[in-house]
């Protein structure tokens, strides 16, 4: 199982929890399953092409995936997603 | 007069909401910013008002997101700017001035200028407790603000500061959190806390208001040009949000009257060893790919910037430029500034005087262009990056001898 972190924004979708447990070997795939449990959330999360937002950032274990492998980033139990809004900090 | 802020409204999707404690869209996660019934502020607004309003950027009231008069930060903006004829003279420059944010009131920095909007706006909607991710300066100054404000109040830091920068929150008390990681690590973390805590993240859930403080920079400039806006800025870019809100500064002024017409060049400025927006602008692109920043100027160095494709807009839509510079070359602008205004400029200022300097060589700012080089922070606090190359005092006995001998007989003139 996968700890998936989920934004305020989406927590509506999540019936207010800011964390929930999913399945899957691959960003790609935490994102599809969580969009089977959830329905909704996937098209919040990705836009018409099935690319993750521009406004969003995605994290493996505190790790940016776009430093990692993208969305074809692999997963194995244990570890953590974050999902978080891109628009935070700054000069 | 009608209520000047009317809405929050996502940049992306067009979504509105209340003018609450969010900053981005529940649809699109785009980013909110102020809507403002300009209509309204057009008839409210006029340079006589200003020119009596208070000597800070509360003069600019009409156009900043908050509601009543009880500010914090009351003396904050309203910096020299100084017409450097020195380093023009240098560069090649008839009309060159430098926007000195060094000497902002309390903490040295412009982060005095949104930090007081922030903290303000963050009273107005209730909160006791505010926190802030930063790279040195945002902290200095959201730790100063609290203080006076009695605000409880976090700052988050990445582990590798200046001694001045960490130093410059410790001496106010606030619970200063070093995190074992850089910026983009400080800000993620910070991100996740601002969802679970009910505090005012200045640079997170009151980010709406909180960047509109960078507006006054704007301002200040075409006051001071004698209401004309400048032909060319160079802005120093960590984020990207101070470049953004600079060109929309002064758009706004067109909007109501203030300025007749603005047609500034926004020029970006950026360090080699973290230059994720300023690289885009090279390789044409109109997104950022991410960097793990390796640069003496700290305050800029965020690797994930989230106004970059904002920054990018603003340069192509205003038909400026973006560049880079070195270390070495941070080091060589930061005493060139000093030595010709005497103006001591933190690694930023370096930054964005290497990057002036470039601009000028390849013929991008001309000699009658009136241009100005935003200074945003002061360089007591970033000495590291200077000590090892300003040289040493020259160390004599206290005898009148010994200082002929070393300096030698006055000439008779």
């Amino acid at each position: 199982m996968i700890k998936v972190r989920i934004p305020t924004p989406l927590r509506p979708m999540t019936g207010g929890k800011n964390e929930v447990e999913i399945t899957g070997n691959s960003v790609a795939e935490i994102i599809e399953n969580l969009g089977s449990t959830h329905p909704g959330i996937k098209e919040r999360i990705c836009d018409e092409q099935g690319e993750v937002r521009r406004f969003i950032n995605i994290y493996v274990n505190e790790e940016d995936i776009r430093f990692l492998t993208g969305k074809e980033t692999p997963l194995k139990d244990g570890d953590e997603m974050s999902i978080i809004p891109a628009i935070a900090g700054g000069t | 007069m009608t209520k000047k802020m009317q809405s929050l409204v996502c940049r992306e999707c067009g979504k509105e909401y209340p003018t609450q404690d969010i900053h981005v869209c529940e649809l699109c996660f785009g980013p909110l910013e102020v809507k403002y019934d300009y209509a309204a502020i057009k008839k409210e607004i006029t340079r006589e008002k200003i020119l009596a309003g208070p000597k800070s950027l509360w003069r600019y009231i009409d156009l900043l997101p908050v509601e009543g008069t009880n500010y914090i930060g009351e003396h904050a903006g309203f910096t020299p700017l100084v017409h450097a004829k020195n380093l023009g003279a240098f560069l090649g420059l008839d009309h060159l001035y430098i926007k000195n944010d060094c000497v902002n009131h309390p903490t040295l920095s412009f982060k005095d200028r949104v930090v007081a909007i922030a903290l303000t706006r963050a009273r107005e909607l209730g909160f006791e407790t505010v926190a802030c991710a930063s790279t040195g300066n945002l902290a200095n100054s959201v730790s100063a603000h609290a203080a006076s404000a009695g605000m409880k109040c976090y700052v988050f830091i990445p582990g590798d500061l200046e001694a001045a920068k960490v130093l410059g929150n410790l001496i106010y008390r606030p619970n200063v959190i070093e995190i074992e990681g850089n910026y983009d690590d400080v800000n993620r973390l910070c991100s996740e806390i601002a969802g679970e805590r009910h505090w005012a993240f200045v640079n997170i859930n009151i980010r709406p208001y909180y960047a509109e403080g960078s507006k006054t920079l704007a301002f200040e400039t075409a006051e001071q040009l004698g209401w004309h806006a400048p032909d060319q800025v160079v802005v120093p870019m960590a984020s990207g949000s101070l470049l953004t809100k600079i060109w929309k500064g002064l758009k706004e002024f067109e909007k109501v009257g203030i300025l007749d017409s603005v047609s500034t060049k926004i020029n970006g400025a950026q360090a080699e060893g973290c230059s994720p927006i300023a690289t885009a602008y090279r390789e044409g692109r109109d997104f950022f790919k991410p960097v793990k920043p390796n640069t003496i100027a700290k305050s800029l160095a965020i690797g994930n910037p989230a106004d970059g494709y904002y920054a990018l807009k603003t340069v192509a839509e205003s038909h400026g430029a973006m560049d880079a510079v070195t270390d070495d070359e941070i080091v060589e602008s930061i005493k060139l500034l000093a030595q010709t205004e005497g103006i001591f400029a933190e690694t930023a200022g370096g930054v964005t005087i290497g990057v002036l300097r470039k601009l000028v060589k390849q013929g991008l700012i001309r000699k009658d262009e009136v241009t100005v080089a935003y200074i945003t922070g002061n360089g007591l606090k970033t000495q590291e990056a200077v000590v090892n190359s300003v040289g040493r005092p020259t160390r004599i006995q206290p005898s009148l001898k010994h200082f002929t001998q070393t300096f030698g007989i006055e000439e008779s003139t």
